[in-house]
């Protein structure tokens, strides 16, 4: 097919207009790197604390990636629901950990005490996210592929409002636990107790949820299902049974990240789940959407980059309240990464006859 | 069809006669235009303000305000009064859309709010142009009553302070009661924020004290340790963020897990005074200043008026505009006295135009947050700042004046 004139200069000008982009972002982040290690206005121990902050929140991001990715691998759809499964999942841990709290449970049992109240939020989440799938995503599981997305959008708004017709819309708040408070003295370094728990919890439900995935027999159904939905009817596989599966180990992921977040940051109210869904999101296509190490990989990569990208890349460049574009930096990063990389950063591509 | 003719003619001209002999209807002379309220009808007044999400209990507050002075007022001219109410989310955007939804109400006759300066920004306009005239009982940004503000702003005063009083009360108290001379501000954005850690900024250098570091976060930012790292890379002996409840609780929290910032002190402003942020911020926030207007200057009409607030919402007030939206309503329900015509069937007629003269005309108010008297440039608010600290961190102990406590002057 021979294309004209006027589209080969088409072609070229955007062509143009990528290569200058990817060369004007590159080298920003690389001058701001130098100027600010020049700089020396941050000592070693502050950039670890950074990267450390970094992965505290990226284990957050990568739990709720999980169940994105999960779903779009088995449905090719993107839950947009799910932030509000991760909020619901903060609620339903709320009442038990206030009540643990107030009652003198939680400084008394704090190891029993916490791992209740995760697996309270976990619930709650799973039946959420299955009440959802059932109503929200079953019936249109043979309509065109926009229908189901703006079936979730529906969803997502339309909890978020129940939870504030529920629960009003101020915050709660989750009790102080005396014993994740303070830090320990890792390797010479302070690190938060509270960012340990979370990043080690985080990795042990990946590891865990990965076993299943790739070792176990409803794994492999997974799998098969996300293959192909139909041949692994034939096989004999409960397509709907895995389907229902599916979302609710993702949805006890995100209500895990629920509780574990509320404990970190303490605050839970109906609209908590709008940014780290985005940026959970953003997390998945990151490292690769429908692959699980994917969504782990990208979660650590989005959370450290936000962490430490205004103080690296901009504080050089002299650009004041950088913080202000820590978003801005998450975003851009994701862009970068699709336009070298767009199968993500540890996803594979897809054959063609697939999409 | 000649007699149909006759008795037509015959019929036009007596009516014609019993109209221009019958009582004079009002005719309205208002350069904007009138609101007509017929007998049975209610006066309407609107409140709109940030009355959802984290920052809700502001806006709550001040909408508190405005029904205790109707249930306190009663019938106006004989009217029942009626409040309606729009949220303004606390965002240009929320403001510019309550604004539009309350201006194509005619029905309306004149406004309390809003709360947070970035509201009015986005929808002063509009209700200046729809001839409404807008009482603010917590916006404290400087220049929307300074003698250059832009014609958009002809509807708009305010009874609560400016901050160029506030940020200069906070400097004076980190300065020289605290004795720090070297403090850090981080502003969330907003043009209240931004505008009030300015004036401290430039007060407490004109002291003689150093800014290590001016930073910001985001509104909805939950993560607040790599900012706070940043400002602890700069050595400071007092942070001042003059931001709102959700982002002021994070801060706090996470500012003693931040190295470098175990002893530094925290400071926050009136868009925090509220018992949110000691749930958000837990015990943290035992031991910060917050700097607020001084309620044990206000006339006596005040107990009593904490008293009516207790017993009807059963709360102690959730943060301190809520005195401030009294009289605003108050100065609204004496200028709409002094206008309203009432004609011989009872209807009322109000020219907005002469409304907002009279409510700019108000000279030496007795009002509950002082002895008020408005400026051409919409200034009403009597100006007295203290600073306040928090003594306990339970949200149950919230009592201004007790929890917190004022410490300064």
């Amino acid at each position: 097919m021979r294309t004209t004139l006027t589209e080969k200069i088409g072609e070229v000008a955007v062509a143009v207009f990528l290569w200058g982009f990817r060369i004007l972002v590159v080298s920003v982040v690389i001058i701001g790197t130098i100027l600010t290690i020049r700089e020396g206005k941050y000592t070693g121990v502050q950039w670890i604390d950074f990267i450390v902050f970094g992965i505290a929140r990226g284990s957050i991001y990568a739990m709720i990636a999980l169940g994105y990715t999960m779903v779009y691998g088995i449905l090719r759809m993107i839950n947009f629901a799910h932030s509000e499964v991760f909020m619901s999942g903060a609620f339903g841990g709320y009442f038990l950990a206030n009540a643990m709290g107030q009652s003198g449970f939680l400084d008394k049992y704090p190891v029993l005490g916490l791992v209740a109240a995760v697996l309270v939020g976990m619930l709650v989440s799973a039946g959420v996210a299955l009440l959802v799938e059932r109503i929200a995503y079953r019936p249109l599981r043979k309509a065109p592929r926009l229908v189901p997305l703006i079936s979730a959008i529906g969803a997502s708004f339309f909890l978020q409002y129940t939870f504030r017709g529920f629960f009003g819309p101020g915050i709660y708040a989750y009790p102080n636990v005396k014993v994740l408070s303070g830090e320990w003295n890792i390797f010479g370094i302070g690190i938060l107790k509270m960012q340990v728990v979370v990043a080690v919890a985080a990795f042990i439900m990946m590891a865990v949820l990965y076993t299943i995935v790739m070792r176990t027999k409803i794994g492999k159904a997974m799998r098969a299902v996300s293959e192909n939905k139909d041949v692994a009817a034939l096989m004999g596989i409960d397509v709907d049974g895995i389907i229902v599966a599916t979302f609710g180990v993702g949805a006890a992921m995100a209500g895990a990240a629920g509780v574990l977040y509320a404990l970190m940051f303490r605050q839970v109210n109906f609209f908590m789940g709008f940014t780290p869904g985005i940026k959970a999101f953003t997390s998945a296509v990151l490292g690769g959407i429908g692959n699980v190490p994917g969504a782990m990989v990208g979660g650590i990569v989005l959370g450290i980059f936000e962490s430490i990208g205004p103080a690296l890349f901009l504080d050089g460049l002299g650009i004041i309240r950088p913080y202000q574009l820590q978003d801005a930096i998450a975003y851009i990063m994701l862009v970068m990464v699709l336009l070298f990389r767009p199968s993500g950063i540890v996803g594979e591509k897809l054959t063609t006859k697939k999409a | 069809m000649k007699r149909l003719y006759i008795t037509l003619t015959f019929l036009v001209a007596v009516t014609m006669i019993l109209t221009a002999c019958g009582p004079k209807a009002f005719t309205c002379t208002d350069k904007i235009g009138c609101v007509t309220i017929a007998p049975t009808d209610p006066v309407h007044i609107a409140f709109w303000g940030v009355l959802s999400g984290a920052d809700g209990t502001l806006g709550t507050d001040s909408q508190y305000g405005v029904e205790i002075a109707i249930a306190d007022q009663g019938k106006l001219l004989g009217h029942d009064i009626q409040l309606t109410t729009e949220d303004g989310l606390c965002t240009p955007e929320g403001g510019a859309t309550a604004a539009t939804k309350l201006a194509v109400d005619t029905t309306i006759v004149a406004l309390v709010g809003s709360s947070c300066s970035d509201e009015t920004v986005g929808g002063i306009a509009t209700l200046t142009n729809a001839g409404l005239t807008t009482i603010s009982p917590s916006n404290t940004r400087p220049v929307l009553t300074a003698p250059d503000r832009s014609p958009d702003y002809a509807g708009y005063l305010r009874t609560a302070h400016s901050d160029a009083f506030q940020g200069k009360t906070a400097a004076d108290f980190a300065y020289n009661v605290l004795k720090v001379t070297k403090a850090a501000t981080i502003h969330d954005g907003s043009s209240y924020a931004q505008a009030l850690q300015q004036v401290f900024v430039d007060n407490f250098k004109t002291l003689g004290g150093t800014i290590v570091a001016q930073e910001a976060v985001a509104k909805t930012d939950t993560d607040m340790h790599a900012v706070l790292t940043t400002v602890a890379a700069a050595g400071p002996e007092f942070i001042y963020y003059p931001i709102f409840i959700a982002a002021g609780g994070y801060i706090t929290a996470q500012a003693k897990e931040v190295a470098g910032l175990e002893n530094v002190k925290l400071m926050g402003a009136d868009g925090m005074f509220s018992p949110d942020l000691l749930k958000g911020a837990g015990t943290a926030a035992e031991g910060m200043y917050l700097s607020s207007p001084d309620f044990s200057l206000f006339p006596a009409g005040y107990t009593a008026f904490v008293g009516k607030y207790k017993a009807k919402y059963g709360t102690a007030p959730l943060s301190i505009f809520h005195a401030h939206a009294y009289d605003a309503a108050n100065i609204i329900f004496a200028a709409f006295t002094k206008v309203a015509v009432k004609d011989a069937d009872g209807t009322l007629h109000v020219g907005r135009q002469a409304l907002r003269d009279a409510i700019y005309a108000t000279k030496d108010f007795l009002g509950i947050t002082g002895t008020l008297t408005c400026g051409q440039y919409g200034d009403c608010g009597a100006p007295v700042i203290a600073v306040y600290q928090i003594t306990s961190s339970d949200p149950t102990s919230w009592n201004p004046g007790t929890n917190p406590k004022k410490i300064y002057p």
